[in-house]
């Protein structure tokens, strides 16, 4: 199968609704993105950050507006391009980080030279014989983002990326953020500290 | 490797060491065939009898064991969320997910099926038709019983959910299964029935996908 989308140029919000178990989130939110730029989507609790995030990967139906990836396919956009970084891992605690890493690249259309570069990259490569269940919060954060690194997607949707992280990791990380975009690749991120990369913000009232 | 290659070799390794894998499904097949005698008293003729749908009807169930947590975990811990993020159908992916558990429970469970028919007594010349009804009659489990799974996701006790869903359709294969196997018992053409019963897992290799993908995109949606 190809592996295509290696390029995003936009992605667009228009007039979007979402609606949550009979509750309205929020309603008519727009945005746009151009490739290279970052957004800080911040908040209250409760306020539909993870729904907006999911929405746009397309695991929750938008009730109303669009979300648009520039020239691309929505289906190819989101099967090709696009990383989801959510507040659950994705990691089977019996398993250990190296297997979980190699899979995840794998499925993401890395191999096994990039997911090293990840493992590298965030600081894991020493723990790839761990089993899952015996890393640290943060070491468990650190293991989910290599994939960004192990397969390049051009549109990384984060979910409060920085939460578990150190002080050392989240300015790294910024780092690695800095990189994605200046390679011409999207960030929105919902967060509640700023993000370490210069950002649009966009705030979503409850 | 190619990517669903590694799919069904993942899905193939959790299953292996979920909770013991196939070695608890098997263990349980053994004890309710070793409980039977034990009930129905130990004749040997009145065993014989009875042993191929025994060993046939126990499969079905002890194939319900591994089935709760085939989509489960990926739903809790995020993992089915990276698994819709990709160019492949998602329905594609939900078969293969099955094939990789059904690799891992089902088929050392249809390997073992033969074995439990003679421990009750069956004839040896049946363990052939045992074993080739267990096979396609495992696959038409891990396909029908992949549907209920994914219909219980996020339901608590999901997995008596997912045996009430089940059960009456795992009615058909054994049915048509024990059909095939008393027919052959008796010396009658039991070509027909096992027909049915390869249609009948072939119908939800193919149809089951549909309905666990609708199911999984309703449960995360």
């Amino acid at each position: 199968m190809r592996e295509g989308a290696g390029v995003i140029e936009a992605l667009e919000l228009r007039a979007v609704t979402v609606r949550r178990g009979g509750r309205e989130l929020f309603r008519d939110l727009s945005l746009r993105l151009g490739a290279g730029q970052a957004c800080a989507l911040t908040g209250a609790n409760g306020s539909g950050k993870t729904s907006l995030l999911r929405a746009v990967a397309g695991l929750v139906r938008v009730e109303a507006g669009e979300i648009a990836f520039g020239g691309t396919e929505p289906s190819e956009a989101r099967g090709a391009g696009t990383h989801f970084v959510g507040h659950a891992d994705a990691l089977k605690p019996a398993r250990t980080a190296g297997e979980e890493l190699a899979f995840w690249s794998r499925w993401c259309g890395g191999d096994a030279a990039s997911a090293e570069m990840g493992a590298k990259t965030l600081g894991v490569h020493g723990l790839l014989d761990l089993e899952v269940r015996r890393l640290s919060a943060g070491q468990r954060r650190r293991l989910a983002l290599a994939r960004l690194v192990a397969a390049p997607r051009p549109l990384w949707l984060l979910d409060e990326p920085l939460s578990p992280l150190d002080a050392e990791w989240r300015a790294r990380f910024g780092e690695i953020m800095a990189r994605h975009l200046a390679g011409g690749g999207l960030i929105l991120a919902a967060v509640h500290d700023p993000l370490p990369v210069t950002a649009i913000s966009l705030e979503i009232a409850g | 490797m190619s990517r669903l290659g590694a799919l069904v070799a993942r899905e193939a390794a959790l299953a292996w060491g979920r909770g013991g894998g196939p070695l608890v499904a098997v263990g349980f097949y053994v004890v309710v065939i070793m409980l039977l005698p034990l009930a129905i008293g130990p004749d040997p003729a009145r065993l014989a009898g009875i042993a191929p749908g025994a060993a046939w009807a126990t499969l079905a169930l002890a194939s319900l064991l591994s089935l709760e947590r085939l989509f489960e975990r990926d739903y809790e811990d995020g993992a089915l969320d990276l698994l819709l993020l990709s160019p492949d159908p998602l329905e594609l992916t939900c078969a293969l997910k099955c094939l990789g558990q059904w690799l891992a429970t089902g088929a050392p469970l249809a390997l073992s099926a033969p074995f439990a028919a003679m421990a009750l007594g069956a004839p040896s010349e049946l363990a052939p038709l045992v074993l080739a009804c267990a096979l396609a009659g495992s696959l038409a489990f891990a396909f029908v019983g992949g549907i209920g799974a994914a219909l219980s996701l996020g339901a608590r006790r999901g997995g008596l959910l997912t045996a009430v869903i089940v059960l009456p359709l795992f009615t058909p294969p054994v049915i048509l299964g024990g059909l095939a196997l008393s027919a052959a018992e008796a010396g009658l053409p039991w070509v027909g029935w096992f027909a049915f019963l390869g249609a009948y897992a072939a119908a939800w290799f193919a149809l089951g996908p549909l309905f666990m993908a609708a199911a999984c995109r309703n449960a995360l949606s």
